[in-house]
């Protein structure tokens, strides 16, 4: 018994080692990774091209020009209040996302396990992701009124069935094969889940992290914007009964530009090391 | 002495009725082949064998100290390369990991994998380079008793005698068990001691064909002649339907 747990606190450590030298490979492959990103530069430039095209066309009511929006993006970034504003979208999304993720995960991954309740939760799925946001965000302000509850709700009930579904899967489709022959080989248990299942679900988890998070961004500011007075939702209702158009687009930088940074900075480089394997 | 002894066995899934009354003993050093046409249940058998799926009806006695099993198709980790692939079994029994890697990098060159090819994921190996690592994996644990599922039958010529030579090297100096199932008599030939013949519907040995000369003395004459006395066996025909109708 004691050699078994002195062997697995080993075995542990070698896992924690190897997920050190990972994350150390992950920072190394990033300058390189950072390097081919100049294809999606050109094509933001192209786009910032189209953009001022269409402002002189359409005029800078309809549609200020990129650098305007760009100044009052800067104005904007030098107030404090602004980050207020930023801070609570952020602090929302982060505990509404953070919340799908560890129940849609746990419960995906449960689910997926036993043959009944994978096909007892595809109905419900079915009407999770049917039902429309904005119909979840009307019933959270009959339910919650008008506040932190509704918006972190409203998130957390769109983003749960991507991660829910994505962990569902993970499981479901774990290889009869591999199973059989990591019986044959007698592998431990903790070798069984971290070479054998983990690599599979994780591979089918992680992608739905990432489009559970994107979707997570979109909810809140909906939320926002419907069912609060402060965040950047509510900043943006506030430009648009102003008419204040620069201010609106600043606005959508700010959330798409962070939506990117995410992304592409964050979420792209560890994806790539993670799913070497795949063809 | 350690064997495998397989008393009165009957297997079903569900109603249908997979094996009957299968009867054998391999002993140590020995190889026995089970050979059938497919879906006559010799994988299950072997399954049974391997303590894969759990016996019903009658008794598997197993004393052999280890064994491991190489699958028809490599069954390769895809998310590790060749070489913690071929580490899998030496650390599953609990060996160091610096010491796994150095017997599995021994042993990868020993079946004809090369330094270059260490790192690669099972996706960038070709299928006989898949099953060389399999071959690798299973060996590499030095079992007393090795199962073999039809690993031979996706390979090239040149593969399948080269892989058939090192076990044939290893039956001669009395350094492995097989228990070896595949539908290819020559190959059983080759290899076994004894041939079981499996009939389907259910799985029953119908008949059992005994070889004395040593391994590393058949010849491809040898194999041929033998091959060809066991074709026109009535059963042989019977069982694998050879009868031109």
């Amino acid at each position: 018994m004691i050699i078994n747990i002195k062997y697995d606190i080993i075995s542990t450590t070698i896992q924690i080692r190897n997920n050190v030298k990972f994350l150390l490979k992950i920072l190394k492959d990033f300058p390189a990774y950072l390097w081919s990103g100049w294809g999606a530069i050109a094509s933001i430039f192209l786009f910032l091209a189209f953009w001022d095209f269409g402002n002189q066309v359409y005029g800078d009511l309809v549609l200020p020009s990129p650098l305007v929006t760009f100044q009052t993006l800067t104005t904007m970034l030098l107030d404090e209040n602004v980050w207020l504003e930023i801070n609570t979208t952020l602090y929302r999304a982060s505990v509404g996302f953070g919340v799908s993720l560890l129940l849609g995960s746990a419960l995906g991954l449960v689910a997926g396990f036993f043959a009944t309740a994978s096909m007892m939760s595809r109905p419900i799925v079915t009407i999770l992701v049917g039902m429309p946001p904005i119909a979840w965000i009307v019933l959270a302000m009959i339910w919650f009124g008008m506040g932190d509850e509704t918006v972190i709700f409203t998130v957390i009930i769109a983003s749960f069935p991507i991660i829910f579904v994505g962990a569902l899967q993970g499981t479901r489709t774990l290889d009869g094969d591999l199973k059989e022959m990591a019986e044959s080989f007698k592998l431990p248990w903790h070798m069984k889940f971290f070479d054998v299942y983990f690599p599979h679900i994780f591979s089918y988890v992680f992608p739905a992290w990432v489009s559970g998070l994107g979707m997570a961004w979109k909810i809140v500011i909906m939320a926002e914007l419907l069912a609060t007075s402060n965040g950047m939702g509510a900043s943006l209702a506030v430009a648009r009964s102003q008419l204040d158009t620069p201010t609106a687009l600043a606005l959508v930088v700010v959330m798409i530009g962070s939506l990117m940074f995410i992304e592409y900075i964050i979420l792209e480089p560890i994806k790539r090391e993670v799913e070497l394997w795949r063809s | 002495m350690e064997k495998l002894e397989v008393k009165n066995l009957n297997h079903h899934f569900g109603f249908t009725e997979i094996l009957r009354d299968i009867n054998f003993t391999l002993n140590k050093g020995e190889v026995l082949s089970i050979v059938g046409p497919s879906g006559g249940g010799k994988t299950t058998l072997m399954h049974l064998c391997a303590d894969l799926l759990d016996v019903e009806e009658g008794s598997v006695t197993n004393t052999f100290t280890s064994s491991s099993f190489a699958f028809q198709e490599g069954r390769l980790l895809p998310w590790k390369n060749v070489i913690d692939n071929i580490a899998l079994g030496l650390l599953a029994k609990g060996e160091s990991k610096h010491e796994a890697i150095q017997k599995s990098q021994e042993i990868a060159l020993r079946f004809g994998l090369e330094e270059e090819d260490f790192e690669k994921f099972p996706k960038d190996l070709s299928g006989g380079m898949k099953q060389r690592v399999s071959f690798a994996r299973a060996l590499v644990v030095k079992p007393s008793l090795l199962f073999l599922d039809e690993p031979f039958s996706a390979l090239d010529i040149g593969l399948k005698k080269e892989l058939q030579g090192i076990l044939i090297d290893m039956i001669s100096k009395k350094e492995i068990s097989i228990l070896f199932i595949t539908h290819d008599l020559m190959e059983a030939i080759r290899l076994s001691d004894e041939i079981l013949l499996l009939k389907a519907d259910p799985g029953h040995i119908v008949k059992r064909f005994s070889y004395e000369l040593t391994q590393n003395q058949r010849d491809d004459k040898y194999v041929y002649g033998e091959s060809a006395k066991i074709l026109q066996d009535e059963e042989i025909i019977d069982t694998f339907e050879l009868e031109l109708k």
